[in-house]
């Protein structure tokens, strides 16, 4: 045998063996990120009986299988999906209206203490919630805005925008910077040429960005739980969490995970969809920054 | 039109563009932790029936003494470090399956971003449904294989409660890690890993000689991250354990929000809001300070 045959024929080997690694890899990498989902879902369906079988039951027949949990949820919880939806959705077009002028300022127009608003923005993307509640609270007292949209929509602006105008920031750093030259010797200003040149080029990653605001405004717990106490007010989370809190003698573990179900259903179909966008969304926004 | 007043005007524009977005942020983020600042000075509490009274330096000093903060400092350096050392080992392991070419790569992508982008109070119930000591599934799987014969006190005990929270958080930002890591893979030659297996080197070393020095960046970036995110924990920690029990996972979050909220101790809380701004600001200005060392060690790599 030549060496050249017996490189390839050990290679062979190795490259069996690695692929077995591989999967054996993905299907702990599924299992570990999936296996909380799937319970929570095989819970939701499940009878009471069920659900308090011990042992547990990972293969329910057709009778211990139930939609009961969903039904009794009620109208009250689409209540909470609109709050949630559109708490977010407000919050999102918002900060996009304002982080992309924002970042666009920071990437292209020279203005003194730039770099120092920057690093700014980069700290305050740090910041736990915890050490803003008690100041902003104050704010919704005195302005008598707690249990308004209000109260919730301006701080998830906020918290999106270090993350959007970094994104942004480095998206329009991207743009080939003949195009806004040519179209300032057209005569345009610079607000003409944002909204008419630029923006439309911006569509994708303003999609990106408005994914990953959305997500985070949808999760968002320690200001819902304190600025939002009307039972018909309040977002997803803080409502799932109430279920959880209701009752003190027995913990209504069919409820939750239909509640779980239902509340994080719109967020999968994001992930689905937009895979791609959000993996990127996340890679700019830490690394570029 | 000269150049000095085309620019001027360029000027003057930047700051209308961007002048939206500051106001924002300084409303919420630079208004309550000044004010926190200023209010850290007073005592209001039930004590002054609410109305605040100025203390010096009386709730700095008050905060010494505290064993509870202390202890709760204590509990939250612990949840930080195990978990953000677990979430990076297994990160990395995540990325560098991921990295690899296989049949139904998306799918897997797309799988391994489900936990990071769910709610953290709404799967903090499904934890502890998973912990649960009569029904979860842990105790049963335990059961099956042997390891335990009865089923044991997860969330009430004190040890095994803070060993929950870290798992449901692993299981919750493991996912950021990975992504941050995996571009930075991705960003990696491969004529790198050749030139290094010619000249002799197996995998393993490949990984601590190339991959690890390259990966230094991402690394320490999705430490910064997860650290600051970690030491605020407040979402999982209130929804799995409340702080319990016996205050054994009661972490600084937790601490300041009942503070305000059911103590209704504002100036104390505000005290403890100082505190923690400081604690964190010099740890980021720490890890800040070694990433930009190694950013400029890298550049020409990158």
């Amino acid at each position: 045998m030549t060496i050249a045959q017996q490189q390839t024929t050990e290679n062979k080997s190795q490259i069996d063996w690695s692929r077995i690694g591989i999967w054996v890899g993905v299907v702990l990498i599924l299992l570990f990120c999936l296996a909380p989902v799937l319970w929570q879902l095989l819970t939701s369906f499940k009878t009471n009986e069920a659900i308090s079988a011990i042992p547990n039951i990972y293969f329910p027949t057709p009778n211990q299988l139930t939609t009961s949990h969903y039904t009794n949820l009620g109208w009250t919880f689409w209540r909470y999906v609109f709050n949630s939806g559109f708490v977010s959705i407000v919050s999102t077009m918002i900060c996009l209206a304002i982080g992309a002028p924002a970042a666009y300022t920071l990437a292209r127009l020279k203005i003194p203490g730039q770099s120092i608003i920057l690093a700014c923005v980069l700290i305050v993307s740090l910041f736990p919630y915890v050490l803003l509640f008690l100041g902003l609270l104050e704010i919704v007292k005195a302005l008598n805005l707690g249990n308004n949209y209000i109260a919730l929509i301006v701080p998830y602006t906020a918290i999106n925008l270090p993350l959007t105008i970094l994104v942004l920031r480095s998206f329009f750093q991207q743009l080939p910077k003949d195009l806004e030259d040519s179209a300032k010797v057209d005569g345009y200003n610079t607000v003409q040429m944002l909204l008419q040149i630029v923006l439309p080029m911006t569509i994708p990653a303003l999609v990106t960005t408005g994914i990953l605001t959305l997500i985070f405004a949808w999760n968002e717990f320690i200001f819902a739980l304190t600025f939002i106490t009307e039972e018909n007010m309040l977002t997803i989370p803080v409502a799932v969490a109430r279920i959880g809190g209701a009752s003190a003698f027995e913990i209504p573990y069919g409820p939750i995970a239909a509640a779980t179900v239902i509340g994080t259903f719109p967020l999968v179909v994001l992930v689905l969809f937009f895979q791609r966008r959000i993996v990127q969304g996340i890679t700019a926004g830490a690394v570029k920054g | 039109m000269t150049q000095d007043a085309i620019r001027q005007r360029e000027r003057r524009v930047g700051w209308w563009l961007i002048t939206p977005a500051l106001l924002v942020l300084l409303l919420v983020f630079a208004y309550p932790i000044g004010r926190a600042f200023w209010l850290s000075l007073f005592e209001q509490n039930l004590g002054t029936e609410l109305t605040a009274e100025f203390n010096g330096l009386g709730n700095y000093a008050r905060l010494f003494g505290d064993g509870r903060f202390w202890r709760s400092l204590w509990n939250t350096s612990v949840f930080t470090l195990v978990s953000i050392v677990l979430e990076l080992v297994l990160g990395m392991a995540i990325a560098l399956v991921l990295d690899k070419s296989f049949r139904g790569r998306g799918l897997v992508r797309t799988a391994a971003l489900i936990p990071w982008a769910l709610p953290t109070a709404v799967m903090g119930l499904a934890w502890a449904w998973i912990f649960n000591d009569q029904f979860g599934v842990v105790n049963d799987i335990l059961g099956r294989i042997g390891l335990i014969s009865e089923p044991i006190t997860w969330l009430g005990d004190p040890f095994r409660a803070m060993l929950a929270l870290i798992i449901a958080d692993v299981w919750k930002t493991t996912p950021f890690i990975a992504i941050i890591l995996l571009a930075g893979l991705q960003s990696i030659s491969s004529d790198l890993y050749e030139a290094h297996s010619i000249d002799g080197a197996n995998p393993v070393q490949s990984f601590f000689q190339i991959t690890l020095p390259l990966l230094a960046p991402q690394i320490l970036i999705a430490l910064l991250f997860r650290f600051a995110q970690a030491f605020g924990i407040f979402d999982l920690v209130q929804v799995m354990t409340g702080g319990g029990p016996a205050g054994a996972t009661e972490v600084v979050s937790i601490y300041i929000y009942a503070t305000v909220r059911r103590y209704l101790d504002f100036g104390y809380g505000a005290a403890l809001v100082v505190v923690t701004f400081l604690l964190l600001i010099i740890a980021v200005a720490i890890v800040g300070y070694l990433l930009s060392k190694t950013r400029i060690n890298v550049t020409g790599e990158r």
